[in-house]
């Protein structure tokens, strides 16, 4: 059995009278994929901005590696983020940094590695997601599938064991949507990481999942292997894969 | 109306509350000082044209139009002389940190407020660095130390302006101008205008780093970041020379 990294219990959280997430529980074991769907607005960024602390849970507990992320200090919590890798919806590339910039700017941590150190991480990121011959240019100069894979690049660079991607394929075409699924993948194997995966894209989630779950109104509507809710017979989840 | 007033206040207890923050995170250790240095070039060098050219004309303009009173009463030979104090003690500050806030102001604003709303800002939380040392900090305490140095600068590029002026004219000479222009100029034109002006930085650069860090997300947020702080910057520079002419009054006036 492997060791379970994340472990979300009962997990509330509200803008003003906006009642978001009322009760999502959810575990995640290491090398495992989950796909969370969901409609848009449905609450899957919030969901996983909590995971990662950028915004506090109302209520409920978090438990990344068995710690309980409530009651860390910025300190600690920064050093549990470091094993996480965390790829926004769009992307969020430093515009006013290069891509090697970009990529370098999670190494600022590591003080006590060498330059030489430093430059092979970033070449062997960005070698994981194809695009080595990218590294000069600007954000501005790439795609919107360049752009994720080279936000994938620099979620990667620190090797994290906890991956979360927050809409990975939304707003590409359809082939490139298919290529950084599979990138997804490999990513998968070859890390051995465990993932979150944040989609309304079933196409996406019938690459990438191992297992999956639907959110609707803050709670979890449906979950389990992707065959399993193809052949559901709820309309609501029939509704997201027919 | 309430509902103005009410959004106002809040607008305000939120400024000082992330004020009140900045004086947290200025003093302690992670120091960026590399990106300070950036800012430093872009807010301080960058801005040097800008200035220097309203400087100038400013300068050159405030004679002309100055010289036909000072001629009615016969003092032209004043006129470097009062032209100088003008700038130096009012129009050069004033001037200069307008032009600053239309400039750097509105850049942070959109800056920031682009970072912010296309989850730049998060992703630097997420990567262990501090945002609010990384951007806020390092932008706030660049143009509280570039605006001074800029009215400075703006301030001698505006008495050159005068120089041009006065000779259109008339014929003063190079050495005599300085002349006439240092025998009136004393420390208490000087120094209190100085002073303000880092007030001026700093506020013209927190407000505008508020503004982008608290946008709302879309694009058109990014518009109203930059336009809010713009206004806000510009209103906040004559609320504290209000402010700064009744203190240097209380303590410079014999
Ligand atoms: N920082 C915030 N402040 C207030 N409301 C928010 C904030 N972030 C998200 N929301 C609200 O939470 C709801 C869910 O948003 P989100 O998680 O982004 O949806 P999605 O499932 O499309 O990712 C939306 O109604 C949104 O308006
Ligand atoms: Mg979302």
């Amino acid at each position: 059995m492997s060791p379970t990294v994340v472990e979300i219990t009962h997990l509330k959280k509200s803008f003003g009278s906006n009642n978001v997430l009322e009760d999502v529980s959810l575990s995640l074991v290491k090398g495992e994929n989950l796909v969370i769907l969901g409609k848009s607005g449905s609450g899957k960024s919030v969901l996983i901005k909590c995971l990662i602390g950028l915004l506090t849970a109302d209520d409920g507990q978090i438990n990344l590696f068995e710690k309980n992320i409530g009651e860390l200090d910025e300190t600690n919590l920064n050093v549990m983020r470091k094993r996480i890798g965390f790829l926004f919806q769009s992307a969020a590339l430093y515009d006013s940094m290069t891509v090697r910039e970009n990529l370098m700017f999670p190494l600022r941590e590591l003080t006590d590695s060498s330059k030489q150190e430093k430059d092979n991480l970033v070449n062997e990121a960005l070698t994981n997601v194809g695009l080595l011959e990218a590294i000069d240019k600007m954000p501005s100069e790439l795609s919107g599938g360049m752009k994720k894979r080279i936000g994938l690049a620099r979620a990667l660079i620190m090797k994290p064991e906890i991956l979360l991607y927050d809409e990975p394929t939304t707003g590409l075409d359809p082939i490139t949507a298919k290529e950084i699924s599979y990138l997804i993948l490999a990513i998968q194997k070859k890390y051995e990481a465990a993932a979150i995966i944040i989609t309304h894209d079933v196409e996406c989630a019938k690459i990438t999942a191992n297992r999956i779950m639907i959110i609707k109104d803050g709670l979890v509507k449906a979950q389990g292997t992707y065959q399993e809710l193809f052949q559901s017979q709820d309309d609501w989840v029939k509704s997201f894969f027919h | 109306m309430v509902a103005v007033v009410n959004s106002f206040l809040e607008e305000l207890a939120n400024l000082y509350l992330f004020v009140i923050r900045f004086f947290k995170e200025v003093f302690t250790p992670r120091y960026e000082l590399s990106e300070l240095a950036k800012q430093c070039f872009t807010i301080g060098y960058k801005s040097f044209p800008l200035v220097a050219i309203t400087g100038f004309i400013m300068g050159l303009v405030l004679t002309i139009q100055s010289r036909p009173t000072m001629a009615e009463f016969g003092a032209t030979s004043w006129l470097p002389a009062m032209v100088a104090v003008s700038i130096i003690r009012e129009i050069g500050p004033v001037i200069t940190a307008l032009i600053f806030a239309g400039k750097v102001g509105s850049g942070i604003g959109a800056e920031l407020a682009s970072m912010k709303v296309t989850e730049q800002i998060d992703a630097m939380e997420v990567s262990g660095t501090n945002p609010y040392k990384y951007i806020v900090v390092t932008r706030v305490v660049a143009a509280t130390l570039m605006l001074p140095l800029l009215v400075i600068l703006g301030d001698a590029v505006g008495l050159y302006g005068a120089y041009v002026g006065v000779n259109i004219k008339g014929e003063v000479s190079w050495t005599l101008f300085w002349y006439n222009v240092f025998q009136k100029v004393v420390f208490s034109d000087v120094f209190p205008a100085l002073v303000k002006t880092f007030f001026f930085g700093f506020s013209i650069a927190i407000i505008s780093c508020y503004k982008g860090y608290s946008a709302n997300s879309g694009t058109e947020g990014v518009g109203a970041s930059a336009n809010s702080s713009v206004v806000f910057g510009s209103l906040s520079i004559f609320v504290i020379d209000m402010l700064a002419v009744q203190i240097t009054d209380l303590f410079f006036t014999p």
